[in-house]
């Protein structure tokens, strides 16, 4: 290696590890920070006799939202109410007792599972117990 | 009034360099054929740019970037700002339109072949604003944090989030965290008005560079045509072309303003008929067709790895279209342009003709 070659891999090298320690802290900056997700465990999600049968309620569970639901037989049950596909909100449609998403037309039953659109896993259930005067949902073990 | 004007341009000549401006803007032509109407648009797209800078730079006077007021400052904008309804109005229909017109601009060069040597930067180019501009959109479409576009925002980037192996850290970055929340409003308003402005300043400068320097493309098959002078003719047809379109973003503007809608909710259900702006409806209502798996894979990681490629293809296609490059016709990819045209008008028909289309 002749002294100019040297020079010019030296100055070279320089410049790019001054790019880089100029580059690294504004990409990391940009990386937005993790922060604590707000996990429930459980929660009160309503009092008896709030909802009438075949309703439903939409409840913040952590930091998503999560539907309740009184089905026409009086049978709660609670699912997240994120629709699988896209993460639309889904809601509850009285008529066809299941829960639609109307982003891209994702339909569910009423255990969670997938009847109809692009959805391709069922929605999260969740554990219902009823104590006292209120319905707690809870995260399945 | 005469001499004021001379003693003005004596003094800038040595300064600016005027003449060597003139000399250009004198010596500039522009072919003169049956498909020269399409040279217009690009002008357009440039036009209605500027509106949108103008105006945008009024709506920052009072909007607020921020989750608790975003929404109540874009009301008060419409309803007691003096002209705030007319202004919004402006920017968010003239968006619209530019978007509109610059897809006319593209499949316009695509079709008649503009992209050929030595052009392929100014189709690369192109390909990127259009990119910049419909990230423009969806930015700027979140910022009212009304119901609408707080949904499609959470669709938006959870198509980015389906990209194998990079894909949820594209979304985190975009999002400022897991889910759509202040955050994300912040790093929207802060893309909309400060990084793709920047970026857009820059591409559109090499465009309209390589534009002027190279001049427009004539079709394959045009021999010698009449030429007519970029300054003033072309300019003054360009003008018109303008003029028109003004007339028509102030017609739109006063009988339809554009509504500031509901806030946004994040933990309400999505509401019946909910669809992002009309130039993304045609990859919407394909979202909607998919099937839930093909084969083993997702079906929305297939039709979102198909439109990146399909993207990918299209700002690739001076390199790919070589019977194109030797100024021969190439009617295989007018072909393939012209199926992708379909396929878009299409499916954007389907969103609001049939919504209910994979019930």
């Amino acid at each position: 290696m002749n002294r100019r070659t040297f020079v010019n891999l030296f100055l070279g090298g320089s410049f790019l590890g001054t790019v880089v320690s100029f580059l690294y802290p504004v990409i990391r900056y940009l990386i937005p920070p993790r922060q604590a997700e707000a996990v429930a465990k459980r929660i009160i999600a309503a009092k008896v006799g709030e909802l009438a049968p075949n309703s439903a309620k939409l409840f913040r569970f952590g930091s998503s939202a999560a539907v309740l639901i009184n089905t026409s037989d009086g049978e709660l049950r609670a699912f997240s109410a994120t629709c699988t596909h896209l993460t639309c909100t889904v809601r509850y449609e009285g008529d066809t007792e299941t829960l639609f998403c109307p982003c891209h037309n994702g339909r569910f039953d009423l255990a969670g599972n997938v009847i109809s659109g692009p959805p391709p896993r069922p929605l999260e259930a969740y554990e219902v117990e009823v104590s006292g005067g209120d319905i707690f949902v809870s995260r399945k073990a | 009034m005469n001499k004021w004007w001379e003693k003005m341009q004596a003094y800038l000549e040595p300064r600016f360099q005027l003449s060597a401006i003139r000399d250009f803007a004198q010596k500039k032509k522009v072919p003169e054929h049956k498909h020269s109407f399409w040279y217009f648009f690009g002008g357009i797209c440039l036009f209605l740019f500027v509106i949108q800078i103008l105006t945008g730079v009024l709506l920052l006077l009072y909007y607020t970037p921020s989750v608790d007021a975003a929404h109540e400052s874009v009301q008060f904008i419409m309803s007691q700002v003096k002209f705030g309804w007319l202004i919004r109005s402006v920017h968010s229909w003239t968006a619209n339109i530019l978007v509109g017109v610059l897809f006319i601009h593209m499949f316009s060069a695509f079709f008649l072949k503009a992209y050929r040597p030595p052009r392929e930067l100014t189709w690369i180019t192109g390909f990127l604003l259009l990119v910049l501009f419909l990230a423009f959109g969806f930015s700027g479409y979140l910022l009212p944090w009304n119901e609408l576009s707080f949904f499609a925002t959470r669709v938006g980037t959870d198509i980015a989030g389906v990209i194998p192996l990079v894909g949820k850290a594209i979304k985190t970055f975009i999002l400022g965290g897991p889910e759509v929340s202040g955050a994300t409003l912040t790093r929207f308003f802060w893309l909309h008005v400060a990084v793709l402005p920047a970026f857009a300043l820059l591409i559109m400068g090499i465009h309209i560079i390589l534009v002027q320097s190279l001049g427009m493309s004539k079709p394959i098959g045009i021999g010698e045509t009449k030429e007519i002078f970029f300054f003033p003719d072309f300019i003054l047809k360009d003008s018109v072309g303008w003029l028109l379109i003004l007339a028509v973003v102030g017609a739109v503007c006063v009988f339809l303003p554009w509504e500031a809608g509901p806030k946004a909710d994040p933990f309400a259900s999505t509401p019946l008929g909910i669809k992002p702006e009309w130039y993304f409806t045609f990859m919407f209502t394909t979202l909607k067709l998919v099937p839930a798996h093909i084969f083993t894979i997702e079906g929305e990681v297939l039709a979102v790895l198909g439109f990146m490629l399909g993207g990918l293809l299209l700002m690739l296609v001076p390199f790919l279209d070589r019977r194109a490059a030797h100024e021969k016709r190439s009617p295989v990819f007018s072909a393939i342009g012209l199926a992708v045209v379909l396929y878009i008008i299409i499916m954007t028909a389907l969103t609001y003709l049939a919504p209910n289309i994979g019930k």
